[in-house]
């Protein structure tokens, strides 16, 4: 592996997440080519961990944005403060009745409505206003196709333009992270602008240690059983939503506050709500517990 | 990867080129400025470290799980080779590439520049042929080529108007939330909000008959409903026999073949009798009245054989149809010449449905699709 790769790979393990050689490539290649990072996989594989990661290993603050189903410029971008501007107006009659300012006064009064204070930076804006920053733009599938050529834009320039007080635009270009879940293709146009790595379900041994150091107060023989039985359900239990590793360090979390020390059935029965979510899946995970802890 | 080290910067940016070049004839959509950010990105790893050219490879050409699939198979060819020969060889895994791909683009790879190939030209004109045959006559070998046909269908899924109107920037105005948001800004008249209806999926149902009369359509029907069922939410399938098997969690697994065989597995009452009417009481009672059927579009592959009585078979559809968006039948037999709906079951059937499609080759099943999916 490349030095700088290495490095890298290295000071995301001190932040708690471990990963692997493939990914810390991409990810070098991102912060040195300046693209976005486009993260594809299942649920709970730690897309928006990594970008938490990222932030807290370049020491940068991370700035956030959820996207949901008609998501549009104003809460990605910016907005003016309405009620703020109306009452600095509010202000200026007030005192304006003493003083009688002429055209000069209303120009001057316009002018200091679109003051910085009055605009509300919401996160893309933040993000160019704070560089360096790690923008993260979760859950982009959930957002409309509109919304998506909006991105498109900001993602190629890195710069905003306000009409009223002029453009704003990234000393540094914010390292961009941008996660999906696909439940939705993304326009080719948007991916094109990004680096794509898919995020698989870790193998064993790497699972164990996510669990190891993402939650060190369980025993290292419970964190091994519990991926172990994790693992299989995954290959062979063919379930309608696999668990991700978000729910086998939920599992671990739980059987460790019920001081077990050893995995077994019943217990496994018990606390299986924390790693299966839908009733058919539990019924069938029920059923393979026995076959898997019978050893 | 020695070769690597050796070669010339010319030589190896020829040698990644070509490896876009083989990529983008796999199928993968590679464009300029694609290409031109691998380049980069090689640049920045070396060369010489094959794990990381191929990560960079990924990284920066694919935009699809598919699309890694193809890129590691192609990765492995192209960078296992002798690069001394790089100029040579590129043709034969271009044409090869494409000539295994070809069923799932055989409409961009028409006005390609492999037209000129021979082989692929051939194997154009082989696919458009397997699409007009009827699946029950295959050979085992044609039935193989158009098992991976099936990836081209194109699925499109029906929709319906939500009945709540949603927040969007065209469409009535939504006087209450323009209200509001004038109210928050202490009553000035601000921006005026919109809202319109959206679409959501509509459900599809699939009754599919595995009886004795419908075996030769069998494999080619699963192998049709795993593609509708992996196109997106909402999409049930049923196997109608002399009884009803739910079948949509096998299907729902990725690969077809796991899939029909996952079916096959489930499937109690493969090639047996039919007991149509029955079967389909139990999927109104059991499904389709608490909600499954309710505003859908359902499609019963049956050729209307029927072992019991025609009168309940009738009663049933007519059931379903009341409660059903759409109810469309599909008979094998039907895109056959001479084809009269004699059978006591169709003619039972046919007042009570509403499209009656043929479906026995790969471009019936797209025009039925198209159907579903209006």
């Amino acid at each position: 592996m490349d030095t700088r790769v290495a490095d890298l790979a290295r000071r995301l393990e001190e932040t708690g997440y471990l990963c692997d050689e493939e990914l810390a490539t991409v990810l070098f290649l991102s912060l040195e080519m300046s693209r976005p990072l486009l993260l594809e996989g299942e649920p709970g594989t730690g897309k928006t961990a990594l970008a938490e990661a990222i932030a807290e290993s370049l020491d940068r603050p991370l700035i956030r944005l959820q996207c949901y189903e008609g998501i549009d410029a104003t809460q990605a971008l910016y907005d003016w403060d309405f009620p703020r501007q109306i009452l600095h107006l509010r202000a200026l009659e007030a005192l304006s009745d003493a003083t009688k300012g002429g055209v000069e006064g209303v120009e001057e009064a316009e002018k200091s409505l679109y003051d910085e204070r009055f605009l509300l930076a919401r996160p893309v804006l933040a993000a160019l206003q704070q560089s360096p920053a790690v923008l993260l733009i979760d859950e982009v599938d959930r957002a409309d196709d509109e919304f998506e050529a909006f991105l498109l834009e900001v993602l190629s320039t890195f710069q905003v333009t306000i009409p009223e007080l002029g453009t704003v635009q990234a000393a540094t270009p914010p390292t961009v992270v941008l996660t999906s879940n696909r439940t939705r293709e993304l326009h080719d146009a948007l991916k094109r602008r990004c680096l794509y790595h898919w995020i698989d379900h870790p193998g064993l041994e790497r699972e164990v240690a996510i669990v190891r150091s993402r939650a060190p107060e369980v025993s290292a023989t419970l964190a091994r059983q519990v991926v172990d039985v994790v693992q299989q359900l995954r290959s062979d239990a063919d379930l309608l939503k696999p668990p991700g590793v978000a729910e086998t360090l939920d599992w671990a979390r739980a059987l460790h506050h019920l001081g077990t020390a050893d995995l077994d059935v019943e217990t496994a029965a018990r606390t299986l709500g924390a790693l299966v979510k839908y009733r058919d899946d539990a019924e069938r995970v029920r059923a393979a517990l026995d076959r898997m802890l019978a050893r | 990867m020695t070769d690597f080290l050796t070669a010339t910067a010319r030589g190896a940016d020829e040698v990644l080129l070509g490896f876009a070049t083989a990529l983008r004839a796999a199928g993968v959509p590679v464009t300029q400025d694609r290409t031109r950010a691998y380049l980069e990105a090689v640049a920045l790893v070396g060369i010489g470290d094959r794990a990381a050219t191929r990560s960079a490879g990924r990284a920066t050409l694919c935009a699809t799980p598919e699309d890694l699939e193809r890129h590691d198979r192609i990765f492995e060819e192209w960078f296992h080779r002798d690069i001394s020969t790089p100029v040579s060889r590129p043709r034969a895994t271009q044409s090869r590439a494409s000539a295994v791909l070809l069923p799932d683009d055989q409409d961009a790879g028409a006005g390609g520049p492999d037209q000129d190939d021979d082989p692929v030209r051939a194997a154009a004109s082989i696919a458009e042929v397997l699409r007009h045959r009827d699946v029950a006559t295959l050979e085992p070998a044609e039935r193989a080529r158009l098992a991976a046909m099936f990836a081209g269908l194109h699925v499109r899924l029906p929709t319906r108007p939500t009945a709540r109107r949603t927040p969007h920037r065209r469409g009535d105005v939504d006087a209450s939330r323009t209200l509001r948001a004038s109210l928050r800004r202490m009553g000035e008249p601000a921006e005026i909000h919109r809202r319109r209806r959206t679409t959501r999926p509509r459900r599809v149902v699939l009754l599919v008959d595995v009886s004795g009369s419908m075996s030769g359509y069998a494999d080619a029907l699963l192998r049709l409903a795993h593609r509708v069922v992996n196109a997106g939410p909402g999409v049930e399938v049923f196997s109608l026999g002399t009884r009803l098997t739910h079948l949509t969690r096998a299907l729902k697994l990725r690969d077809p073949d796991r899939a029909i065989a996952a079916a096959g597995d489930v499937v109690p009452d493969w090639s047996g009798g039919t007991r149509l009417g029955e079967t389909l009481r139990a999927f109104v009672d059991r499904h389709g009245r608490r909600g499954m059927a309710r505003g859908a579009v359902v499609v019963i592959f049956s050729d209307g054989w029927e072992r019991g009585d025609t009168g309940l078979l009738a009663e049933q559809v007519d059931r379903l149809h009341r409660l059903a968006h759409k109810v469309v039948w599909v008979n094998p037999h039907r895109g056959k010449d001479g084809y009269v709906p004699v059978q006591q079951g169709i003619v039972a059937v046919l007042p009570h449905v509403d499209a009656f499609l043929a479906g026995h080759s790969l471009a019936t099943f797209d025009a039925l699709l198209e159907e579903v999916g209006r």
